[in-house]
């Protein structure tokens, strides 16, 4: 570890900490339904969204609407990404002339794509078209992001109005947030990536005669528009395979700073929106705090493991002091490997830097941990804050175990329904984690796509359903997942992980919006001081500790004992 | 559910023009316009002919030139297609070794490459980046040492004073972004044009 290392991660905090309020205010206002400085130019094309659709933006939906409404919107979403792939052979913009996508990977890209997990069984170079890769995943990157945003939207609002029947309105909600947030960011986001030198164009591939005289193929496309979001919307699906490690999609210091505080922008923001409909900017902070002094934790343990190296090269004639280089690029190095690693595993993003296969087993262990904690720490847009919500309630619920006093969070009475609701949709993860891996360690279609032997090949295949279940969307990613077994198993654990905590979370919006409000008393426990961020931060530790520790055994930490003991596989 | 059914197929169609079709063209537009070198990959041409892109690893295995670091990128075998070969900074297929530490396969590799280079230039510990595959299989960098450590092959083989091609070396390393962000480094394509151009003159 460097002091120049530190210093990197020290002003990646301060400039994310800097965007909370900015961006926190713009948002709330945007969702209040306010006027911005975009609404002049804005504010038609909403309209005339809303009319082509028939919905009226001034009526309020149900909790069982709105979820309605946004399983309807991602079904059909659903239908069409599986046919632009389907059918790819026969539409526009192909340039390289790529075959019709096979019926389980479409299916598996699709729900991939659907459910803002970005999960990659394929090779994009070879087999994405640029019309699937625009008009198909950069849609679904805006609008799954959309989606979750609206999702949280709708469970702050069941926790700060009173005597409710109304959690907002879906279309709306969805809708502003595509116009008035991602959209105008990604478009000055994509330019800086363009000038950075992330390619733009409709080209064919570029024949190259080399130096040496040989052949070099280079794939082209529209890269950067795609970039953009999928950093902003904690989408994480590269254009290319290698992701941000492809000098196309990451090509300089400036561009990857500029990644890394894209995907936790909007969730470092989510806390500020929070704060504020709740009436105290507080509220929001400590949930911030939670999520940051989780983030530090894991960014040390992952540096620390990867700048102190492998132990098997410790015998050669090397210069040990670089690190663990292994899959990572010069230009980012073991810091800035390290701390992308760490933020896009928080969140719920999944893009790389750096091939996570090849870290040092406690620095792979880290993500691995993120993802199982529920993608709460900034996590993915909209589904980072209403995990991190569904851990609070549990957490209060806990505290009034500790004193006998009926839980309260803002005012509002926690009770069995809503702890039931809590504890389901958080268990509903490792039910999938745990059950899927079980399966695929055990028959053969699924140990023949490990690429790894020993407890390495078990973390490969626990951080696949790890990821797809998060919906995470990195990968130790020498799984050859691009099989029938992995790529419908792996579908179903993103459909899980995503809707099915959906709805008792909606549920909870819904049961909440309904309450009263209780005054604040004496005996209120205070839920923006040290004492609620510590509980916090321990019910999430212990709830994910007693759920996967064993798994982690059998997976990096056994790696890790058998590395220190000098066995390779 | 019914009349949830219009709005959602109305917004898929609708979103998917603006921000599937709209938005990323008139970046293209826009980019093709003000940044045409960067929009189309950063490519370098030399006597009218593209050989290679700024910021694309490019393979170089000869005595004269300053070698990449390994690449595990691989292609399709054209002799069975449903088998893959080795096929280093195929820019067509990126990706890593995906090797664990505990990896056999990549403790041997690295042994090999390793005890390889150090006879090249004994006594001088072997810089990792030199031995160690990227993420993207298509790095164009090295770290300054790595080129450094490769000084004396070049300038045997080329035969110029070593001091030259270290100067060479020291004009293109690109520091850290406001000496802050970021890793040093040396882009080999950008150098191994400009050691032919010395040789030239």
């Amino acid at each position: 570890m460097t002091l120049n290392g530190w210093l990197q991660v020290a002003l990646f905090c301060v400039l994310l900490t800097l965007l909370v309020k900015p961006l926190g205010g713009y948002m709330t206002r945007v969702f209040a339904g306010e006027r911005t400085l975009l609404s002049p130019i804005l504010r038609p094309l909403e309209r005339g969204l809303y009319r082509l659709s028939g919905v009226d933006d001034t009526r309020e939906q149900h909790w069982v609407v709105y979820a309605v409404a946004m399983l309807v919107f991602s079904f059909a979403g659903f239908v069409v990404l599986y046919a632009l792939q389907r059918f790819q052979a026969v539409l526009p913009f192909n340039p390289q002339h790529l075959d019709a996508v096979s019926p389980d990977l479409a299916f598996n890209t699709s729900v991939s794509f659907v459910t803002n997990t970005n999960w990659q069984s394929y090779t994009p170079e070879t087999t994405l078209s640029y019309l699937v890769e625009m008009a198909g995943l950069t849609v679904h990157n805006f609008l799954s992001a959309a989606t979750g945003i609206a999702l949280a939207l709708a469970l702050i609002r069941g926790f700060t109005r009173r005597s409710a029947k109304t959690v907002g309105n879906f279309w709306v909600d969805m809708t502003r947030c595509t116009l008035y947030v991602l959209l105008p960011v990604c478009i000055v986001v994509a330019l800086a990536m363009v000038w950075q030198g992330v390619p733009q164009n409709l080209s064919a591939y570029t024949d190259v005669a080399t130096l040496e005289g040989g052949k070099q193929l280079i794939a082209q496309g529209p890269v950067a528009s795609q970039e953009a979001i999928k950093m902003l919307g904690t989408n994480g699906g590269g254009f290319f395979n290698a992701n941000s490690a492809h000098p196309f999609e990451n090509p300089t210091a400036l561009t990857n700073l500029i990644q890394m505080l894209l995907i936790f922008s909007i969730g470092g923001a989510l806390t500020n929106v929070f704060g504020r409909m709740a009436g105290d900017q507080r509220q929001g902070w400590a949930i911030f705090a939670v999520m940051g002094l989780l983030f530090l934790a894991g960014t040390a343990v992952v540096y620390w493991s990867e700048a102190a190296g492998n132990p098997l090269l410790a015998h050669l004639p090397l210069d040990h002091l670089a690190g663990n280089m292994e899959g990572k690029d010069v230009r980012f190095g073991i810091a800035n490997s390290a701390l992308f690693s760490t933020i896009t595993t928080d969140a719920s993003c999944g893009a790389i830097n750096s091939m996570l296969d090849s870290l040092t087993p406690l620095a792979g262990m880290i993500p691995m941990i993120n993802i199982m904690l529920g993608e709460i720490i900034f996590g993915g847009v909209g589904s980072g804050l209403y995990g991190m919500l569904l851990f609070v309630i549990v957490a209060m619920f806990v505290a009034g175990l500790m004193v006998g006093r009926t839980p309260e969070y803002l005012g509002k009475k926690l009770e069995a329904k809503e702890v039931k609701m809590a504890m389901l949709a958080i268990l509903i993860l490792p039910l999938s984690i745990l059950g899927f891996t079980a399966l695929a360690v055990v028959i053969q279609p699924g140990v023949s796509a490990l690429s790894n032997a020993g407890p390495h090949g078990f973390s490969e295949a626990l951080y696949a359903y790890v990821s797809a279940t998060g919906n995470n969307g990195s990968a130790f990613a020498g799984l050859s997942a691009n099989t029938p077994f992995w790529n419908s198993t792996l579908g179903i654990a993103m459909f899980i992980g995503r809707f099915l905590m959906i709805v008792p979370m909606l549920a909870i919006a819904g049961s909440l919006a309904a309450k009263k409000i209780v005054p604040t008393s004496a005996g209120t426990f205070p839920t923006d001081g040290g004492l609620f961020v510590g509980l916090v931060i321990g019910v999430i530790l212990i709830t994910g500790g007693l759920t996967f520790l064993p798994a982690i055994a059998l997976g990096p930490v056994t790696e890790h004992l058998s590395m220190l003991a000098g066995t390779t596989f | 559910m019914l009349n949830q059914i219009r709005p959602a197929i109305v917004m898929i169609v609708c979103m998917t023009i603006l921000t599937g079709l709209v938005y990323p063209l008139a970046i293209a537009g826009i980019a093709q316009a003000i940044f045409p070198y960067q929009a189309n990959g950063s490519l370098i041409h030399r006597d009218g002919k593209i050989v290679g892109s700024a910021l694309i690893g490019q393979n170089f295995g000869g005595e004269t030139y300053f070698h990449p670091r390994p690449s595990a990128t691989t292609d399709t075998d054209p002799n069975d297609a449903t088998k893959t070969i080795a096929a280093p900074y195929n820019a067509a297929n990126s990706g890593g070794s995906n090797l664990g530490p505990t990896s056999k396969a990549l403790v041997d590799r690295i042994g090999a490459d390793a005890a390889k280079l150090a006879a090249e230039n004994p006594g001088v510990p072997v810089p990792m980046d030199l031995v160690t595959t990227s993420a993207s299989g298509l790095d164009p960098d090295i770290s300054p040492a790595a080129a450094l450590f490769q000084v004396p092959r070049i300038a045997r083989a080329r035969h110029m004073p070593e001091e030259a091609v270290a100067q060479l070396v020291r004009a293109h390393v690109t520091g850290r972004l406001a000496g802050l962000i970021g890793e040093p480094h040396v882009n080999v394509l950008e150098l191994n044009l400009a050691l032919d151009s010395a040789g030239h003159s």
